[in-house]
């Protein structure tokens, strides 16, 4: 592990690089994520407070960047952006001819990476990591990770089988001290090679104790947790369970907001566009979301016409069918989905609600 | 010009409105420039006092349903069109005018004209679907010019406009604006209203005020529920379904629910 | 898996109308070919300027060319059963699981079809002719709403010619119909599959296919040996964009076809 007093040499180096630097920042009550150019703009002196429904800033430590959580926005958007052009056609003679050419992806360093959202990008590089787009932007990606010391109100990352040190999946992997400094250890050649070059001094034992400490910590803090019953059995179980569905659809606003916010949640859809002329022609590519009316539309209406039938396709998705279809949970306890749902409908405790219902 | 004949024609029509929706395509820049060469202008009053006799291959249609005469008219302009697009909130809901389906429209008379026996109109605002079959709605306080483009580009490629039918939600997330409600407990419409403004208000900090209309099907009664929880009155929750769009039959629900304390 | 997300040129060569609103197109490639299709898989077809639609092979599948049945339903599948003889289309694919052939050797096979549902065993049944001394008997089922929705309907002489017991049924006989009215599973009367040997392949609407997998079982043949051809809204073909899901299915992947013992369970519940 090695001392940094700050993050400017790390930003210096970057930079010298050529990496455009993602990171969190406050913007419109919220901390988003948006490119950086110097560490002052990363959240200092910011906190925020969180409940199903609720995010609000509030003073925090000055002289802390990272005591934040659940944010609006999911590193997704910066390895499958939205909307993203996937070629564009030119009517000729021999029908039309497909440009599909796309700019090389800009080397980008994702920074404040916490560990719930590294294991959502191990996530989705199972989900889209055969997809040439997505393994360009991934391959051209660094991660910079935080560990956790700050969870808030909505975060389970523990029960979801994660926990707030950052294990694997990152290059640089940070904890941030009281005091404004840093804690760095590079996990691959990339992160070694950037650490050795701002020549950093080693930290001491006590020091590498202290911050262990204060992550080791913050995982008994966790404001929520899911219920300890296999969940991927009882949503399977329960799929049939029309009342229980259906009163879930009663608070469900189906606005989509938790989809969109999950760091997890790939669906998307291409729309084919035709400019005024009709000779060119462009697929686009956007989010979409299991909660959009026309998400399961085949001739004659969508399969999933009722908001209860999207809720269970949600909720099962990502934690019962990712199994079957990626090998795990596509779940991490970020807690975004209960913060960002308008109508404050936490999935934890709809999770709690049907294993009681499954008992009694 | 050789090509005329075959470009397709299009007709601009106007009932009670604001002339904010037809407007729109005059405001469309450049666009305007090639859908002039691709179409041919057959009757536009707003712009030309020249009107063709039609038949039209796509007449759009502004404005609500207010008098005899334009309900006749209506059925006119429908026989002479082959495609019938309805744009804006007065032709798709009734617009702001329809408010007085829920009120004494005689005592609204009496109080704003001097003779208003001079006055002769129906006494209910009704959208173009309520008297012939509309092939296609644009919605929208006035429409968006971006959804304008791209239905008549649609219609000239032959193809599917893409129109979305989710939430405003979605057009929030794409613009990245943080969700008012949970950041701020901003009271807004946009779960339950149509996407297509790009979600415009909610950028600038305002709630959706819902003039793109109702989603095909939204849970007001949960949205009336977090109204009320953000602390608005019934009087209020009432008010704010009852703009736009406010005889359409899920927000005039959902005003009939909030109002009810 | 082919993840290229643009779609390669074909030419149409034959437009050939099968009912009023679909017609079968034999496309040959324009650049270069791409890789062979399987009996069952499918293709997304892209009309320019205008979009793509999921059309599985129903016949040709070869490197040098293909053949599709389209339906005229949307503003796509309209301009791609309209495509003339000398018209582009873009073609991306081969997507999903195909049937499983051949069927194990002197087996009962029965395939059958409901309404556009024959398009995708099309290639199947060419197959069961080709190598008709393989197996015990071949029996194809075909029903449909009117007569004048019957696909392929001048082939079936040829078919029966070459040693398949084709059965026809139609929902509304018209008039000059000497043939079967009512639904699909009528004509399984009389069959006897051998439980141990024997394959069944099921494709048309959903509300078909569990009634006819049943009714198989009652004959003698255990849904374990039986095939569906499911449809779900394919977007990407690649299991990337989510929307074919059906429970633990991308059916764009795992799919079309799938083990009728895994689809009965999830077509049983109601909006999966």
């Amino acid at each position: 592990m090695f001392q940094l007093p700050d993050l400017d040499g790390l930003f210096a180096a970057l930079h010298a690089d050529g990496y455009r630097i993602v990171g969190p920042t406050v913007s419109a009550g919220a901390i988003v994520l948006a490119e950086l150019d110097r560490p002052a703009h990363l959240p200092y002196g910011v906190r925020v407070e969180t409940a199903p429904g609720h995010y609000r800033l509030r003073p925090g430590p000055a002289r802390q960047a990272f005591t934040h959580t659940a944010g609006p926005q999911a590193w997704k958007e910066f390895l499958q952006p939205s909307p993203e052009r996937l070629w564009r056609g030119t009517r000729d003679d021999e029908g039309f001819r497909v440009d599909a050419a796309e700019e090389p992806p800009r080397p980008t360093a994702l920074l404040g990476v916490r560990p719930c959202d590294l294991r959502a990008l191990g996530i989705l590089d199972g989900v889209l990591g055969d997809g040439e787009r997505y393994a360009r932007r991934r391959a051209a990606s660094l991660v910079i990770a935080v560990d956790c010391t700050e969870p808030g109100e909505a975060c389970f990352c523990v029960s979801a089988g994660g926990g707030p040190a950052a294990r694997s999946g990152f290059d640089i992997g940070l904890v941030e001290r009281p005091d404004g400094g840093y804690l760095a250890r590079a996990a691959t050649d990339r992160g070694t090679d950037l650490l050795a070059r701002l020549a950093a001094p080693e930290a001491s034992d006590v020091e590498v104790t202290t911050a262990r400490k204060a992550v080791d910590e913050a995982a008994a803090r966790m404001g929520r947790r899911l219920p300890e019953v296999d969940l991927r059995d009882l949503l399977t179980r329960h799929r049939t369970d029309d009342t229980y569905w259906s009163a879930i659809a009663e608070r469900c606003l189906a606005c989509a907001n938790c989809t969109m916010v999950c760091p997890t949640c790939f669906c998307a859809r291409v729309t084919d566009v035709t400019d005024l002329t009709g000779e060119h022609a462009e697929r686009w590519q956007r989010a979409d979301s299991c909660f959009d009316p026309d998400f399961s539309y085949v001739h004659g209406g969508p399969v999933r016409s009722s908001t209860g039938a999207r809720y269970r396709q949600w909720i099962s998705h990502k934690f019962a069918t990712w199994h079957d279809q990626f090998g795990g949970s596509g779940c991490v306890g970020c807690g975004r989905c209960v913060v960002w749902c308008p109508v404050g409908i936490d999935i934890t405790a709809e999770l709690h609600a049907l294993a009681q219902r499954d008992r009694s | 010009m050789a090509t005329e004949p075959a470009r397709p024609s299009l007709a601009v029509w106007k009932f009670a409105s604001c002339d904010g929706c037809q407007l729109t395509l005059l405001d469309c820049g450049d666009a305007l420039l090639t859908l002039a060469a691709r179409l041919h202008i057959a009757a536009f009053p707003e712009a030309s006092s020249m009107i063709e006799p039609g038949p039209y291959d796509v007449s759009l249609v502004e404005g609500s349903i207010t008098t005899e005469e334009d309900a006749a008219r209506i059925r006119d302009i429908r026989a002479r069109s082959t495609l019938l697009v309805a744009i804006g909130a007065c032709a798709t809901a009734g617009g702001i005018q329809a408010l007085r389906d829920l009120a004494d429209v005689d005592e609204f008379r009496a109080q704003v004209y001097p003779h208003p026996e001079y006055v002769r109109s129906l006494a209910t605002a009704t959208p173009i679907s309520a008297h012939v079959p509309v092939d296609l709605e644009l919605h929208g306080c006035p429409i968006d010019r971006g959804q304008l483009v791209e239905v008549l580009g649609a219609l000239l490629a032959g193809r599917k406009p893409d129109l979305p039918v989710h939430s405003v939600c979605a057009q929030c997330k794409a613009r990245g604006t943080p969700c008012l409600p949970v950041v701020a407990g901003v009271p807004c419409l946009g779960p339950v209203t149509r996407a297509g403004c790009g979600a415009l208000c909610p950028a600038y900090g305002r709630g959706c005020f819902g003039c793109f209309g109702p989603v095909e099907r939204p849970n007001t009664r949960a949205l009336v529920a977090l109204l009320r929880h953000q602390g608005m009155s019934p009087a209020d929750i009432g008010r704010v379904f009852r703009t736009y769009t406010a005889t359409t039959a899920q927000f005039r629900a959902a005003a009939e629910e909030g109002a009810r304390s | 898996m082919n993840t290229d997300p643009a779609p390669h040129r074909y030419r149409v060569v034959v437009n050939r109308a099968e009912t009023p609103d679909t017609s079968t197109l034999t496309l040959r490639p324009v650049d270069a070919p791409l890789p062979a299709f399987l009996p069952g898989q499918f293709a997304m077809l892209y009309a320019f300027g205008i979009g793509e639609i999921p059309v599985s092979v129903s016949g040709r599948c070869g490197a040098g060319g293909l053949m599709h049945t389209v339906r005229a339903v949307g503003a796509v599948s309209r301009a791609v059963h309209d495509c003339p003889p000398g018209g582009f289309l873009g073609v991306r694919g081969p997507f999903g699981r195909p049937w499983t052939l051949p069927a194990p050797r002197d087996a009962d096979v029965v395939v059958v079809a409901g309404g556009l549902g024959l398009a995708p065993l099309h290639p199947l049944v060419r197959h069961l002719r080709d190598h008709r001394v393989r197996y015990r008997s071949v029996a194809v089922l075909i029903g449909a709403r009117t007569p004048d929705d019957l696909l392929y309907r001048a082939e079936y002489r040829r078919w029966r010619a070459d040693g398949l017991d084709v059965r026809v049924t139609v929902d509304r006989p018209l008039p000059g119909w000497n043939g079967a009215t009512g639904l699909v599973t009528a004509l399984l009367t009389g069959l006897r599959p051998q439980p141990g040997r024997c394959a069944g392949y099921v494709c048309g609407p959903e509300v078909m296919m569990r009634p006819v997998v049943r009714s198989l079982a009652t004959i003698g043949m255990p849904t374990s040996r039986v095939e569906l051809s499911l449809e779900r809204n394919m977007q990407c073909g690649t299991g990337h964009c989510g929307h074919c899901q059906l429970g633990p299915l991308f059916v764009c992947r795992d799919g079309p076809v799938v083990p009728a013992t895994a689809a009965e369970n999830l077509l049983a519940v109601r909006e999966l």
